[in-house]
């Protein structure tokens, strides 16, 4: 298949709600390090092959840093959030570091697995709830958002009652369509909110993220008062918008590929590989990790000159078939464990044994509990969040 | 089979100590990796080796 480079634009479309788009496949085979087109005229790399991907993504020279000229930006809107974010997300090495390592020891696996009954708890509340609403209830608002709002606002110390603010920023600040000025609005909403929040945690300190955050880093002065605020901002979105999409779109998945579900059900260790495969196959940071090169760099006998734009598209180098037999296929049993759907290089998911631990108890429990779970409207009526930042179902109506 | 860190290179992704418990861990007050056994028995060897291949931040080494 020979393809056009001045046509391809980016971000792509989707043909089916389950792979990436069509025209991944061949750039693997044909231009691994094709160029792409984006809103603002910019034509950064899109890299689609794993190896490829990984080298980039553990390379040290190139750079996460939004503000940088030639940092690929994928929308408008999204340009104004990531320019704005002070988080160790967006800062390089060694600042980074420095600062990731404030909350390393909140998401460690010690940690996750003391709060898995509280996991498991609060599962089995929500399904109780679920299962008590009418048939055909949206499973997005009544249990993939709320699960994951409940553990990291418990974590973090954030009345969950709040949800509706975070939850709204979140929704403007990585949609497709916000415009520039809807996100600056929404950041300051947010930050006004954060910031208040920290002002109630200097004054009553309890045991929980924030708080420690307060006293140990901001208050000695090892952090601004902007640098919290953004790290606060960070967790907390990353903390409940990948979870929610990834239970929801695993759990529509599991329901399109019964062979696969009569697996996990039939046998519970086949879960924790389960959910690796689920993260592969789904992959819903879709709109891949983006870096800018700070210097001429040869990546696997290709050279990327200073200031080239870099998208590592997740989904592609999760479907390359060098390291994925039969890559397309949803297979529960192959060993998923390599994928890169956390990222990889010093930048990967923080917070990757939470979400492991909460999709483990999720997937298990849910079939468990309500045995004739299945989809209560036809596939082909599901919205598919293409418009998102973060790929997955707007809704998802349920029967049981 | 000889394992070696660089705790300097560890993002306390938590990959070692999920793959290979019995010769990873992780310090309480950083989350910062911790080497149980530099010397793994064989029945650890392949965990070892996946943990250094899963390892986002190239942070182990293994000779050997």
């Amino acid at each position: 298949m020979a393809l056009d480079l001045a046509e391809l634009s980016y971000p792509m479309q989707r043909s089916c709600p389950f792979h990436p788009p069509e025209a991944y496949a061949p750039l693997r085979e044909n231009q691994p390090f094709a160029r792409v087109r984006l809103w603002d005229g910019s034509h950064p790399y899109l890299l689609t092959r794993y190896e490829d991907i990984r080298a980039v993504l553990a390379e040290p020279r190139f750079s996460c840093e939004p503000v940088r000229e030639g940092f690929p930006h994928v929308y408008e809107g999204r340009m104004v959030a990531d320019k704005a974010d002070r988080s160790f997300l967006r800062l390089d090495n060694p600042e980074h570091d420095r600062l990731r390592r404030m909350v390393t020891k909140e998401f460690t696996v010690k940690k996750v697995q003391a709060l898995r009954p509280y996991i498991q708890a609060t599962v089995d509340r929500l399904i109780d709830n679920y299962a008590a609403m009418p048939q055909g209830s949206d499973f997005v608002e009544h249990f993939a958002a709320p699960l994951p709002t409940d553990i990291i606002t418990l974590l973090l110390g954030i009345p969950y009652e709040d949800h509706e603010i975070f939850r709204r920023a979140t929704r403007i600040q990585f949609g497709s369509r916000s415009t520039p000025a809807e996100v600056r609005e929404s950041l300051a909403e947010l930050f006004g909110y954060l910031d208040a929040l920290i002002t109630r945690k200097e004054a009553e300190p309890a045991d929980d993220v924030v708080s420690r955050l307060v006293h140990d880093q901001y208050r000695p002065g090892h952090i601004d008062r902007i640098t919290l605020i953004n790290i606060v901002r960070l967790l907390l979105s990353a903390g409940h918008q990948t979870t929610q999409n990834m239970t929801a779109l695993g759990v529509l998945t599991l329901l399109q590929h019964p062979d696969q579900l009569a697996l996990i059900r039939a046998d519970a260790s086949l879960i924790p590989g389960a959910v690796e495969e689920l993260l592969r196959f789904s992959s819903i940071l879709h709109t891949g990790a983006r870096r800018v090169a700070l210097e001429d760099i040869d990546v696997n006998g290709h050279l990327v000159r200073a200031g080239e734009g870099v998208i590592c598209s997740i989904p592609a180098a999760n479907r390359d078939g060098e390291l994925f037999p039969d890559p397309d296929r949803f297979d529960v049993t192959r060993d998923a464990g390599p994928h890169v759907a956390f990222g990889f290089g010093v930048h990967q998911c923080l917070g990757q044994v939470l979400a492991r631990a909460e999709l483990q108890i999720v997937y298990e429990t849910l079939f468990r509990r309500l045995p004739e779970l299945r989809l209560a409207v036809p596939f082909e009526s599901l919205r598919f969040r293409h418009d998102m930042f973060v790929y997955g179902v707007h809704e998802l109506p349920l029967s049981w | 089979m000889r394992v070696t860190i660089d705790k300097s290179r560890c993002i306390a992704a938590g990959q070692c100590v999920l793959n290979a418990p019995f010769v990873f861990d992780q310090g309480e007050e950083d989350g910062i990796v911790i080497l149980l056994k530099e010397d793994p028995p064989p029945e650890q060897e392949e965990h070892t080796r996946r943990a250094a291949r899963l390892c986002p931040a190239e942070a182990i080494k293994l000779h050997d």
